[in-house]
């Protein structure tokens, strides 16, 4: 069976949050009123989550570190992993608290200062946390692409000016 | 020592080359390359690039070593592919030997037409067309009939225009529908009718459908899908547009069997076999369906934004049904076509190409290409916006204005 194709309204979003609603009236050829009452909908309902910037912060000059730590944990009677997951998404450096398939169970993306603030945060607040049985950190070295954007290269337009 | 800027040749060149005249799209590139912040609304080709998975295809079957010739028809495993594909999308049936790759749609042309004439046969030609027709019909010492279709006809022809061309003489009509620059794009109900008339005076039927998958309208008309149609029709496609690969150089005939033998005889003396990568990366390609349905997607939205604004500044543009061009009409400016393309381009840095260098009927219109980011055509329409507010503010140059 062939799937649903999402609404033209979220994967313009998606591309690019700013995106007026005039503009997408204008681009899928909807009236505006339908196209902002769709977006207030999504809104309300959860499905358009946040909007926010997608930014090279090495290129802003801000230090920021950035570790992945797969955990291990013993799941909870009644809760499963969502006991850990929710503890674990409440501390504000936590960036996204995910369940994997494969040897570990949870994947965090965590945001720090430096290398020492990771350290603390898996020694002092991970390791506290009741279930968690074993953590496995690395470091994000250097981004290539991050939500669909291209870290590395300016996209340049190779084309001819002029073409049949 | 003073170099002579006329270079003499020793003897005359051929007449009929002498007799084609320059693309009249060069010009603008001269001037256009001179420019550092020129928005290029003038390019016939995806801003896309190839996708991924077609690159990796490419590179893994030079690593292979597949660096040779091909069959002079191209790799069977290819067209095989090809024949699928047109029998999924159109319920066209073609034989494996009914296929021929080319080196583009613009090999497939020049070999249609060398094919199908002889000196003084006349191929009737709808323009607005792609700027190669008239050229190619020539080169094979053909005499091209230009039939006008009208922006009040959303650039479609009829059959009553092609009839009022037909003479004796007339071995074939070439069209390429959905179109560039116009963006048309025919009925079935239409093409039908002209496949009646084509079958009722014994005429070939050259259908260049590269633009196909860009249809956003409807369905596409495939030629060789109509009653009648396919006995006497070549079809012409390639990769070029749907799957932005025009680098590759990479296309495809299709035609009856003995049609199609003609074709190959001219094709293994000049070419000898399509690009052996390029042949590897279509069948790739071929796979690439959901890219395809991305591009087509983008391609739609840009096409809504640039009608709406060129629309709102007073440049007034039929909805195009297919392609990834906006032909506007500009006579409210009161300039001709090519005074238009070359004053925006001056004065505000914008490339279009001028209406006339796609023939009869497209005098007073430009061609805008929406293969571009949306950030782009705004900031060209606004450019846009500001010159023809300028060009209304002028004097005008004769009192019958």
């Amino acid at each position: 069976m062939k799937q649903a194709e999402p609404d033209e309204i979220l994967t313009i979003l998606a591309r690019d949050a700013r995106t007026t609603p005039e503009t997408i009236a204008t681009l899928t050829g909807r009236a505006v009123e339908e196209v902002r009452a769709a977006i207030a909908d999504y809104e309300r309902r959860g499905i358009i989550k946040q909007y926010k910037a997608v930014i090279d912060w090495d290129q802003a000059g801000v230090e920021r570190v950035f570790a992945f730590i797969d955990v291990k944990c013993v799941p909870a009677r009644e809760v499963g992993f969502d006991g850990v997951a929710d503890r674990l998404s409440r501390y504000p450096e936590v960036h996204s608290v995910w369940l994997i398939s494969g040897g570990n169970d949870l994947r965090i993306v965590l945001e720090a200062q430096d290398v020492r603030e990771v350290g603390r945060f898996v020694a002092e607040k991970l390791s506290t946390i009741e279930g968690i049985t074993g953590t496995n950190t690395h470091f994000l070295l250097r981004r290539y692409k991050e939500d669909q954007v291209t870290f590395t290269e300016t996209e340049d337009d190779r084309r001819l000016v002029v073409a049949p | 020592m003073k170099m002579s800027t006329e270079p003499i040749v020793p003897r005359p060149l051929s007449k009929t080359v002498e007799g084609l005249a320059p693309s009249g799209i060069r010009k603008f590139f001269d001037i256009a390359a001179q420019m550092h912040d020129v928005i290029s609304l003038s390019v016939g080709e995806p801003d896309f690039v190839t996708p991924w998975s077609v690159c990796e295809a490419a590179y893994t079957s030079m690593k292979d070593g597949h660096t040779h010739y091909t069959s002079n028809s191209g790799m069977p495993e290819l067209r095989r592919a090809i024949v699928k594909h047109l029998q999924e999308l159109y319920d066209v049936s073609y034989a494996d030997n009914e296929v021929l790759v080319t080196v583009g749609v613009s090999e497939g042309l020049d070999l249609a037409m060398r094919t199908l004439l002889d000196p003084g046969d006349e191929v009737i030609v709808p323009e607005p067309c792609f700027v190669s027709y008239q050229a190619c019909v020539a080169l094979a010492g053909g005499i091209p009939v230009s039939v006008g279709t009208r922006a009040e006809d959303k650039f479609q022809v009829s059959v009553a225009q092609i009839e009022a061309a037909w003479t004796p003489r007339t071995k074939a009509i070439l069209m390429g529908f959905p179109s560039n620059p116009t963006g048309a794009t025919m009925p079935r109900d239409a093409m039908q009718a002209v496949v009646d008339f084509a079958k009722a005076k014994n005429l070939y039927i050259i259908s260049d459908e590269i633009y196909d998958r860009m249809t956003y309208e409807g369905t596409h008309t495939c030629v060789p899908s109509l009653d009648g149609a396919q006995e006497r029709t070549i079809l012409l496609n390639g990769f070029s547009k749907a799957y932005a690969m025009t680098g590759w150089r990479l296309g495809y005939a299709c035609a009856p069997g003995p049609i199609l033998a003609a074709m190959t005889k001219i094709h293994q003396y000049t070419i000898m076999s399509a690009p052996t990568t390029a042949q590897y990366a279509a069948i790739e390609a071929l796979k690439a369906e959901a890219d395809v349905r991305e591009m087509i997607t983008q391609y739609k939205q840009r096409r809504r934004f640039i009608i709406d604004g060129l629309n709102k500044i007073g440049l007034d543009c039929h909805m195009p049904e297919g392609a990834f061009y906006a032909f506007p009409s500009i006579r409210r400016t009161g300039l001709t076509s090519e005074e238009f393309a070359e004053r925006l381009l001056h004065e505000e840095h914008v490339a279009v190409v001028p209406g006339n260098a796609f023939g009869s009927g497209g005098e007073g219109h430009i061609r805008c290409s929406y293969a571009n980011s949306l950030e782009k055509i705004g900031i060209a329409v606004q450019r846009m916006e500001r010159f023809v507010k300028k060009v209304a503010g002028e004097a005008p140059k004769t009192a019958a204005a």
